[in-house]
């Protein structure tokens, strides 16, 4: 067995987790510092498994596994493939990014720190997951740390709700899907957890219809589809920076990606079969969501409803079941991550600052923190899919499989950017520019040296990936993982 | 029927007279004993529960086949193996978790009262007679009730007695009056010997269904299953905290091994019937207690509905009527101790030195005593069936065995009233890291931090080593088929 | 020097980034250093696009420099460049006008790197538009443009500036919207970005069945063909999408003018020729009536705008939309009569148009903001009479006013002139009319000047206007030399353009 890379990015996080928690509380340098180090060594790995994977030879690789429950199938089975390996090293940046964020967070560090790297290892179990068993297990693993998070560090009026709210909706996408996947288990007969086993279980096409609505769903509400949406804006609105970092850039893609990975591989006939509701319910979340992005006032909730509108593209690119909108999708994935990340970082910066997220108070601000100001008109720009950075390369080919699927839902989802470039000008107009009210003149200050670090390096990545989309590897890695997907569900 | 005795026979309730002895030392003991002595009868308790645990493990495994010894009295079998282990480490845990002041001057007494106790679910467990079942379901309750009523001053302690206690006796008047008609209309008492007379036809299924559902009342109480739930809140809120814990868990653990044991081995015949009873049962507990639970702010009151919840998802497993189902029962009732006896324990804590068990107590707990605010998170959220700890795996196998068995609807509704559940765990995990207004961290003994430990410990283990407990179940499983 | 000749595009197209990028490392408290480098950064492009022409052959390929590398292999997009004829002049035009635009914005004084860092991106991106040959990789530099350009009138603008940008961004990206989802039907129903691959496909497309996702296959190919026409006439812009130029024009910063004026609106033009001709000729030819009548429209309608405005800047703005009416009007001209000779005369008449209006509507952006600097107001009749305090501005003024009028001797005059004469035997009453929208051209022209310079002094002015600097001078030299040259020898540029027109049509 080779070196175990992919058991080290998920348990590194975790251990850190552990190591911080045995740590005195008033050890807070400390604290810091072990969750750093242990983020950037993640990120150094995964950036290995990144350049590492050989895409040529593609499927699943850096594979390990051993039983876990063998009575029942259950096995410790780790493995990356050409969608996954993006989303490990995306992963691995917010979670870096995020403890960068939170360097200043006074409040309990320790726990702080701790529960960051506990999400960090869920998702991260989750990419790496070839055994249905274990998706849920590393899923699960985060509820509590997000949920502490948000009700213990978050926004003081609405982290109750907020938090309450968050946790319940994807413990109810979990399980839902859990229940799917017990059935999956079952009728497949083969006493196994593992995807790869199933992929070949050859079930009814009666059974996929029924129970691909199942599975499928329950994943999609992690993901965010409209109607079960409304967690992610309250959800992240109500956490601290760091953990709407997380769970907008991260957690919304760990539902897509279970969706596609489990729902979409395993129950292709479902797939085809429900393939126009969840065209049009993605298209819903594209235009709905940027809508009600448009009329917020609140910064941040602007932010979490653009989330919403983007990952109706996600839905849209894997209902088209073809290459092109598979493609997107993954690129999507990515980028968005990337790109929310940014986001909510940035708004986080001017609130820490401003002490509000009204937009009507804050204003010109871009005078006194020009580089968060630079960062957020970037991630902007990706977010309504300018070219040249990395929310073009990824929206287009999702439209151009719409296009070959449903052309109306390309037709109508192209609205909804431009509605998105409408509420970012908006707000980055309001926000960033005009006259700044006289009390903000005084009190705000630029951000700090790691804060810029972490705006510079996650948009430097959207533009890298936006210019040379083949060329930084991005492109053919998630082509080589959709073309498996593609045997499965039968599509060109 | 072979009545003959063999010496092999003693070496299979070894255990069984290992605790007998035990409860006689004890008593023994504290009438030496004096004073703050007497907190050190809780180490011996423990120290003879794990001989007799380690004696039990060494002697008493069961052999291939399942034995009936004692002219068809006892079965040594793996059900009765595997359900000793786990009373022996629930009474072990509650006694040592029991040590305090506050019942120190008759903490000899407790310790003995739980062991005889112990030796009745013991037995339940291995029995295979309807009278020797019946015995052993009255040596259980009846230190149960005088245990429940303990704190003689405090009223609301003795009215748990007495609840208990009425309650007890109508719904084992019930059962009695099931176990009457099955001897009436087979002329035995054994079990598997009545199982025989139903296999060949003797029977009407109507008697069956009958019986069975007189039966089920009995054993509902014992598990605390809707709609025989209305003496739990009460009698958890009014009895002593490790008392709530002991009757919450190794007791409600004795029930399913009878219930198990004699609906798989007297009805299969009418299984399709009583898994739909217990399927309904399994329902209105869970919806009843998690919806219930909501709306509770004493947190004994709270876990007390959550326990009846709980007792839902087990009866999902014995619904599914098969291996894995009653597998999966065994896995979570064995997850479900170590958690509730857990998050009982640090109610007794934290209901002793503050002094209320309103959730409100529990503000800065996480604060107050960081390891306690964790250990506490490990026993709610694995109550909420969130891994890496054990309620996680205990939920899979159960509703895997409902959906293995078509009963796509219980699944369904299981993983729903699981999210109402998490709910209120939330809630309380969200006072426990709300900062407080105290910041004294609460002084705990060695014993309980001892018992607290063995708890965690055993969560965890249970929450990411599945496999030698799970084979165990299995093999639980197995003896009752 | 090989590697240099073989790309020699990606050096004109990509010094423009490397050097803003580099800016982005300067000091921010150096202005001299900025502007200095800026400036020299601009001349480099210009340089090279000089090489560029040197080594064209008209004669040659219809591509020449031809680049390709592999961009988007996964969505059959390619990194591929080349230049025609057309696009070779309008690059030489978009690196000409750089450098006299940065130079022209060492007056700016405020947040000058990002300034110049926008001005150096926004370069690239216009280039990139002529250079394309990949029509996912036409669409990413049609895109790319827009930002900067956003930003300079958002940040450095007047004082509707917010008003302006956003109605400037909204427009163009609405108009894009048909253009991006054009392109990926395309795209998606040939298989390739490939320009010269779609040439050979697109326009000749046959289905079986002559059925497109459930249409027709002309009904989808006319909605493409007006998606396609509709994004390039917001950027012309054609009556009657062209509100937004205006506001937007009034309000950027005069360098930005000069370059939306010289450049951005010459983008809708060359996607009229470049993409719209090429690949839906046949829906061209059926609709290029319409197409007509918008350009008379727009010739007659512009010329009246500008004679109804007070604003100095609004009345050059207005005149645009006058003077793309003419490139309009030669395009389509074009599309109806692809193949005869008046095509070929009317479109060599747009495509020199095109260069010529590069010239004089940035000099007369230039002038106009030379004024304001030292004035602080456009108001015509706040003016009067300046000639006798600046007699070298008024000169220029006069002479930039009429090349715009179509002074013959002058460049406007040349391209006009090619213009009529194709469109007159193909859309006669049309170009009767626009001739009539000429008389308005005098007219603004002549009320600019006569409100501006001549009448009574308005005696506030004496005394506190200074004459025209040696920087201004240099900024409209150039232009003023390219003018008169082209005015009286046009033939070394309308070869290139005439050979290009000729092999295309």
């Amino acid at each position: 067995m080779s070196f175990p890379i992919l058991s080290l990015i998920i348990f590194l996080p975790l251990a850190a987790g552990l190591v911080i928690l045995a740590l005195p509380a008033e050890r807070k340098q400390a604290v810091r510092i072990i969750a750093l180090t242990a983020a950037v060594l993640d990120l150094v790995l995964a950036v290995v498994v990144f350049i590492a994977y050989d895409v040529a030879q593609g499927g699943y690789q850096f594979v390990e596994r051993f039983w876990w429950v063998k009575q029942l199938g259950i096995s410790y089975y780790a493995g990356v493939n050409g969608i996954s390996t993006p989303l490990v090293l995306m992963g691995a940046l917010v979670v870096t990014s995020g403890v960068m964020i939170s360097w200043r967070v006074e409040e309990r560090p320790r726990e702080f720190f701790a529960y960051l790297m506990f999400l960090g290892a869920s998702v991260q179990g989750v990419f790496c997951s070839l055994d249905l068993f274990m998706v849920f297990f590393f899923f699960e693993l985060a509820v509590f740390p997000k949920y502490l998070m948000i009700a213990l560090w978050g926004y003081p009026k609405t982290r109750d709700y907020g938090s309450m709210k968050l946790t319940l909706y994807l413990f109810l996408g979990s399980v839902v899907s859990l229940v799917g996947v017990l059935a999956m288990y079952f009728a497949a007969g083969q006493n196994s957890f593992d995807m790869l086993t199933l992929e070949k279980a050859g079930f009814s096409r009666a059974f996929q219809q029924t129970w691909f609505l199942v599975v499928f769903g329950g994943f999609a509400i992690l993901g965010g589809i409209f109607p079960f949406h409304s967690w992610a804006p309250d959800g992240h609105v109500a956490a601290p920076t760091a953990v709407s970092m997380l769970l907008a850039g991260v957690e919304m893609k760990v539902g897509a990606f279970a969706a596609l990975r489990v729902a979409i591989m395993l129950l292709p006939d479902g797939a085809h079969f429900w393939a126009p509701l969840i065209l049009a319910l993605g298209t819903v979340n594209v235009v709905y969501g940027a809508l009600i992005a448009l009329i917020q006032t609140d910064f941040k909730y602007v932010i979490g409803f653009s989330s919403v509108s983007h990952m109706g593209l996600v839905l849209i690119g894997f209902a088209t079941l073809n290459n092109e909108g598979l493609l997107g999708a993954g690129m999507q994935m990515f980028s968005h991550g990337i790109m929310t990340a940014l986001f909510f970082a940035v708004v986080g910066m001017v609130y820490d600052r401003a002490h509000t997220r009204n937009i009507g108070e804050l204003g010109g601000l871009f005078r006194k923190m020009p580089v968060a100001a630079v960062g957020f008109i970037i991630a902007g720009l990706v977010s309504m899919g300018m070219p040249g950075f990395s929310g073009f390369v990824a929206e287009f080919p999702i439209f151009m499989g719409a296009w070959k699927t449903l052309p109306l839902v390309a037709i109508i989802a192209v609205l909804g950017v431009i509605v998105t470039a409408g509420y970012i000008l908006l707000v980055v107009g309001r926000v960033f520019f005009g006259t700044i009210p006289p009390k903000l003149d005084e009190t705000v200050g630029d951000v700090s040296l790691m804060d810029k670090l972490v705006v510079g390096g996650l948009a430097a990545l959207m533009i890298l990936i936006g210019v040379f989309p083949t060329l930084s590897k991005m492109a053919p890695l998630i082509q080589s993982g959709v073309t498996p997907i593609l045997a499965l569900v039968g599509g060109a | 029927m072979d009545l003959t005795f063999q010496p092999s026979m003693l070496l299979a309730i070894l255990p069984e007279l290992g605790l007998a002895g035990l409860a006689a030392i004890i008593l023994a003991l504290d009438l030496i004993a004096k004073g703050n002595q007497k907190i050190l009868l809780g180490w011996v308790t423990a120290g003879g529960l794990l001989v007799v645990a380690v004696m039990a493990a060494l002697f008493a495994r069961p052999a291939e086949q399942p034995q009936l010894i004692f002219g068809g009295m006892l079965r040594v079998d793996w059900p009765a193996f595997t359900f000793r282990l786990i009373f022996l480490l629930g009474a072990a845990v509650t006694v040592l978790l029991g040590a305090s002041e506050h019942i120190s001057k008759r903490y000899g007494e407790f310790c003995a009262l739980v062991v005889v106790s112990t030796l009745g679910m013991s037995l339940m467990a291995s029995a295979s007679n309807l009278i020797m079942l019946y015995l052993a379901i009255e040596t259980t309750s009846l230190p149960l009730y005088i245990l429940a009523g303990f704190r003689v001053l405090d009223q609301k302690s003795v009215e748990a007695g007495i609840k208990y206690l009425l309650y007890g006796a109508m719904t084992s008047a019930v059962m009695l009056y099931g176990f009457s008609l099955l001897w009436g209309f087979t002329g035995t008492t054994n079990l598997y010997e009545i199982a025989d007379l139903a296999k060949t036809g003797g029977l009407s299924p109507l008697v069956l269904g009958g019986t069975a559902m007189l039966v089920l009342v009995g054993f509902g109480f014992k598990i605390s299953a809707a709609p025989f739930h209305f003496w739990a809140p009460d009698v958890y809120e009014g009895a002593p905290t490790p008392v709530a814990g002991f009757l919450s868990t190794a007791s409600k653990a004795a029930g399913f091994a009878v219930l198990v044991r004699v609906l798989m081995a007297v009805f299969p015949e009418v299984a399709s019937f009583w898994s739909l009873v217990v399927g309904i049962l399994a329902a209105v507990s869970m919806v009843i207690g998690n919806f219930l639970a909501l709306a509770q702010r004493n947190i004994k009151r709270l876990l007390a509905y959550s326990s009846i919840a709980q007792a839902g998802y087990m009866l999902v497993g014995v619904a599914a009527h098969s291996a894995f189902g009653a597998a999966g029962a065994v896995y979570y009732l064995a997850s479900y101790l170590v958690t509730n006896l857990a998050a009982f324990g640090i109610v007794w804590l934290v209901g002793r030195e503050v002094g209320s068990d309103d959730l409100d107590a529990y503000t800065g707990l996480g604060r107050r005593n960081p390891t306690v605010g964790l250990a506490m998170l490990a026993a709610l959220l694995s109550l909420g069936g969130i891994p890496p700890l054990s309620g996680f795996f205990g939920k899979l196998l159960v509703f895997g065995a409902a959906v293995q068995a078509g009963q796509i609807w219980l699944a369904v509704l299981g993983v729903l009233t699981s999210v109402v559940g998490l709910y209120y765990y939330l809630t309380v995990l969200k006072i426990i890291y709300r900062p407080g207004t105290d910041e004294h961290a609460l002084p705990v003994s060695a014993s309980w931090r001892v018992a607290l430990l063995v708890c965690v410990a055993g969560i965890l283990f249970l929450g990411t080593v599945f496999a030698p407990m799970y084979g165990l179940s299995l093999s639980t499983a197995g003896g009752w088929f | 020097m090989p590697f240099i000749n073989a790309h020699l595009l990606t050096i004109i197209l990509f010094s423009p980034a490397v050097a803003a990028l580099v800016l982005l490392l300067l000091p921010r408290d150096k202005p001299g250093l900025l502007r200095w480098f800026t400036l020299a950064a601009s001349l480099v492009p210009f340089f090279f696009s000089l090489l560029l022409w040197r080594g064209f052959d008209p004669a040659g390929e219809k591509f020449q420099f031809i680049e390709l590398a592999a961009w988007y292999p996964a969505i059959n997009s390619a990194y591929h460049l080349g230049v025609d004829g057309i696009a070779l002049t309008m690059v030489i035009l978009t690196t000409l006008l750089t450098p006299l635009a940065v130079l022209t914005s060492f007056s700016i004084n405020e947040k000058i790197k990002a300034y110049m860092v926008l001005f150096l991106l926004l370069e690239t991106g216009m280039l990139g538009v002529f250079m394309s040959l990949d029509l996912l990789l036409f669409f990413v530099f049609w895109e790319v443009g827009l930002v900067p350009m956003y930003f300079l009138i958002n940040q450095w603008g007047g004082e509707k500036r917010n008003y302006a940008s956003l109605k400037f961004i909204l427009y163009t990206m609405g108009g894009s919207l048909g253009l991006l989802l054009a392109t990926q039907l395309i795209g998606v129903v040939a298989g390739t970005y490939d320009f010269q691959k779609l040439l050979s496909i697109w326009p000749g497309l046959e289905l079986p069945g002559g059925v497109l996702m459930g249409l027709p296959l002309a009904t989808v190919k006319s909605v493409a063909f007006w998606a396609f026409v509709i994004a390039f006439a917001v950027k012309v812009p054609v009556w009657p999408f062209h509100t937004w130029l205006p506001d937007a024009h009034t309000e950027a910063p005069t360098a930005g003018s000069m370059i939306l004026a010289g450049v951005l609106l010459k983008l809708g033009a060359f996607g009229f020729i470049r993409m719209v001709l090429p690949l839906f000729p046949a829906e061209a030819h059926q609709y290029a009536g319409w197409l007509a009548a918008l350009a008379t429209l727009a010739i007659v309608l512009g010329g009246l705008g500008a004679f109804g405005q007070d604003d100095f800047k609004r009345l050059v703005a207005y005149s645009s939309i006058n003077h793309m009416g003419f490139v309009v009007l030669g395009i389509a001209t074009a599309a109806w009569a692809a193949g005869t000779a008046d095509g070929v005369i009317a479109l060599n008449g747009a495509v020199l148009q095109m260069f010529n209006h590069g010239l004089y509507s940035a000099g007369m952006f230039f002038l106009v903001g030379v004024i304001y600097e030292r004035a602080h107001t456009r108001d015509l009749n706040a003016f009067g009479g300046l000639y006798a305090l600046l007699p070298v501005y008024g000169t220029i003024l006069i002479f930039t006013s009429m090349a715009s009028l179509g002074l013959p001797g002058l460049n406007g005059f040349v391209s006009e002139f090619l213009v009529v004469r194709g469109a007159w035997p193909v859309f006669t009453a049309a170009t009767a009319i626009s001739m009539v929208g000429l008389f308005f051209t005098g007219a603004y022209t002549l009320k600019a000047l006569w409100k501006v310079l001549h009448g009574p002094l308005n005696p506030k002015w004496s005394g506190h206007l200074s004459e025209i600097d040696l920087r201004e001078i240099a900024v409209i030299a150039p232009l003023m030399v390219m003018i008169l040259v082209i005015g009286v020898w046009p033939a070394w540029i309308l070869d290139v353009i005439n050979r290009a027109v000729s092999m295309w049509f």
